[in-house]
């Protein structure tokens, strides 16, 4: 197998090991995690299918780079923002151990 | 001159959301700007988009593959068109409906969707479809978001993990699709899917990535939680225009890079169609919380237009026109139902359908908003909602599947329960004249809406000359 294919295969892999990891995780941040990871798995993909200089694949990956790094960025802050409305909705409980 | 417009009706929505997010005060009427700007630039293209041709535009005059392609073609003019007609009422409504910071979030991410939107009916390449889909599900998840309870956080952080999960197998499938082919043009790419070495991976990941971010049973899963917890304007702007944006697209990569290919896939694409139907409709009834019976509504309705697009490759230009009809009427009926809905809930404070007051007496418009959206939705005539299920029909019985006429008029049926039952709680129950009165313009533009799905019943020919060929 050429260096090529086995990163695409590899890719192939990660990304069922990331859907896997997407569909049986308990909290949000393991499955905002896990699409990370899946992104990173079809860049894989995307870079393994370039021919010899072929600059294309390399340019599409840094724009899904970016994209990523903003939707990840949302997903945090939904995150962030859902566990302040939580932590407000059930206020005087959470302080009671302490 | 005509193919000037192409990039303009990215720039002005995407200029104007700019503007719309940095100015403080003016965003009212900078949304007006952007989504008037916006109609002016559509109608445009509709009026001067010769019959039956494309008009193409290389960005910067760089050709592909380094340039990014626009290309308009009849079906993308008039899904450009109808989106650009039912913006501005969704921005008045809006007007009336948030105070002035979220105004100027709602004005912004709005016009991004819209530019996002534009950008995806008029991408000619497979990677800026990717983009403009992330873009277009990001502004929508944003969106929303607006409404800031926990509720409506929770179903958009699902939301944004079932979008980008979407995105994701579209994107694989189209890695697949470069690797084999080297190119990522939809027109270089014309008619060759089925025979590069792993199409038929690549077709499977791509349909699986936008059905799911169309939110077509059983991939709904994510859909009614996000649209019934957003403010009415983003629930109505999500509903009517953002999952119909994947079925688009998933219709020209079908027809054009795979050429309709294989049976199979009409049949199994017309089956999960007709169980989203039934399915989706019978959960309609059963919600009590009227934001909720609307949503699972459109993942109902949205199964009539797979049923549709399923019936393309086999019997081309009577289920095409279908597809196009019932997806205009069902973007009209159901902003305007959302919106109607919203007015009735803001007016009682909650959406609990049982406990929606006597509001016929304050709120005509609003009432015959949800009847004239109801009317579309049942596919009653006069309506465009009948056109399209009459064209869907005509396509299943010229495909011999005639098990099809059974599902849509038990549809139909299921669509007029769920439907009068909104109705009934609209018009029963007691009154509450100390109920906050709402602004007219809010019932405008519900009634509007409504009445243009009515309209689209008589607008079919007009639409259909300026639709042309199956792409």
């Amino acid at each position: 197998m050429s260096g090529q294919a086995c990163y695409a295969v590899l890719g192939a892999l990660l990304f069922c090991l990331a859907l896997h990891a997407l569909v049986v995780a308990d909290s949000n941040l393991r499955r905002l995690l896990a699409v990370n990871v899946l992104g990173s798995s079809v860049f894989l993909v995307l870079v393994a299918g370039a021919r010899a200089a072929d600059p294309l694949p390399q340019a599409l990956v840094i724009t899904g780079i970016v994209v990523a790094v903003a939707a990840t960025a949302l997903g945090l802050n939904l995150l962030l923002r859902l566990a302040a409305a939580e932590n407000k909705d059930s206020g005087p409980q959470a302080e009671d151990p302490a | 001159m005509t193919d000037a417009l192409l990039p303009l009706l990215v720039l002005w929505p995407l200029a104007t959301a700019l503007l719309a997010l940095l100015a403080m005060r003016t965003s009212a009427i900078l949304l007006a700007l952007g989504t008037l700007g916006n109609l002016a630039l559509a109608a445009a293209l509709a009026i001067r988009l010769p019959a039956g041709q494309d008009v193409s535009h290389n960005v910067g005059s760089w050709d592909a593959p380094l340039g990014i392609a626009l290309r308009a073609d009849g079906l993308s003019t008039f899904l450009i068109l109808i989106t650009a007609l039912a913006s501005p009422l969704l921005a008045l409504h809006a007007s009336a409906a948030y105070e002035r910071p979220e105004l100027r979030y709602f004005a912004g991410l709005f016009l991004l969707f819209m530019a996002a939107l534009n950008g995806l009916f008029l991408a000619g390449d497979l990677f800026n479809l990717y983009v403009t889909l992330e873009l277009l599900g990001l502004s929508a998840v944003a969106l929303a978001a607006l409404s800031g309870g926990p509720l409506a956080l929770a179903a958009s952080l699902r939301y944004l993990l079932a979008t980008l999960t979407g995105s994701m197998a579209y994107l694989l499938g189209v890695a697949l699709l470069y690797r084999a082919a080297g190119s990522l043009d939809m027109l270089q790419l014309a008619g060759r899917g089925p025979d590069l070495p792993g199409g038929a991976v690549a077709f499977s990941l791509i349909t699986a990535g936008l059905l799911l971010k169309g939110a077509v049973f059983p991939l709904h899963f994510w859909l009614p939680p996000a649209h019934a917890n957003a403010t009415p304007p983003v629930s109505a702007a999500l509903s009517a225009l953002a999952v119909k944006a994947p079925l688009y697209l998933l219709l020209r990569l079908w027809m054009v890079v795979y050429d309709g290919a294989w049976p199979l896939v009409s049949d199994v694409l017309l089956t999960v169609g007709a169980a989203g139907v039934l399915w989706c409709s019978v959960l309609a009834i059963q919600q009590q919380r009227a934001k909720l019976l609307v949503a699972y509504s459109t993942v109902a309705q949205l199964g009539y237009l797979l049923m549709a697009l399923a019936l393309v490759p086999v019997v081309g230009a009577a289920a095409y026109a279908g597809f196009a009809l019932l997806l205009a009427s069902h973007l009209l009926a159901k902003a305007g139902l959302f919106l109607a809905v919203g007015n009735l809930a803001r007016r009682a404070g909650h959406d609990n359908m049982k406990d929606f007051e006597s509001v016929v007496r304050h709120m005509p418009l609003s009432a015959a908003a949800i009847a004239l959206a109801g009317v579309s939705l049942m596919g009653l005539p006069p309506s465009g909602g009948f056109n399209g299920k009459w064209l869907l029909l005509q396509a299943a019985l010229e495909a011999g599947k005639g098990w099809v006429v059974a599902v849509v008029l038990a549809g139909g049926l299921l669509a007029a329960v769920y439907v009068f039952k909104l109705i009934e709680h609209t018009f029963g129950g007691r009154d509450r004249p100390d109920a906050e009165s709402l602004p007219r313009r809010s019932e405008w533009a519900a009634f509007a809406l409504a009445g243009g799905a009515i309209m689209m019943g008589f607008a079919g020919y007009p639409a259909l000359r300026l639709l042309g060929g199956v792409p």
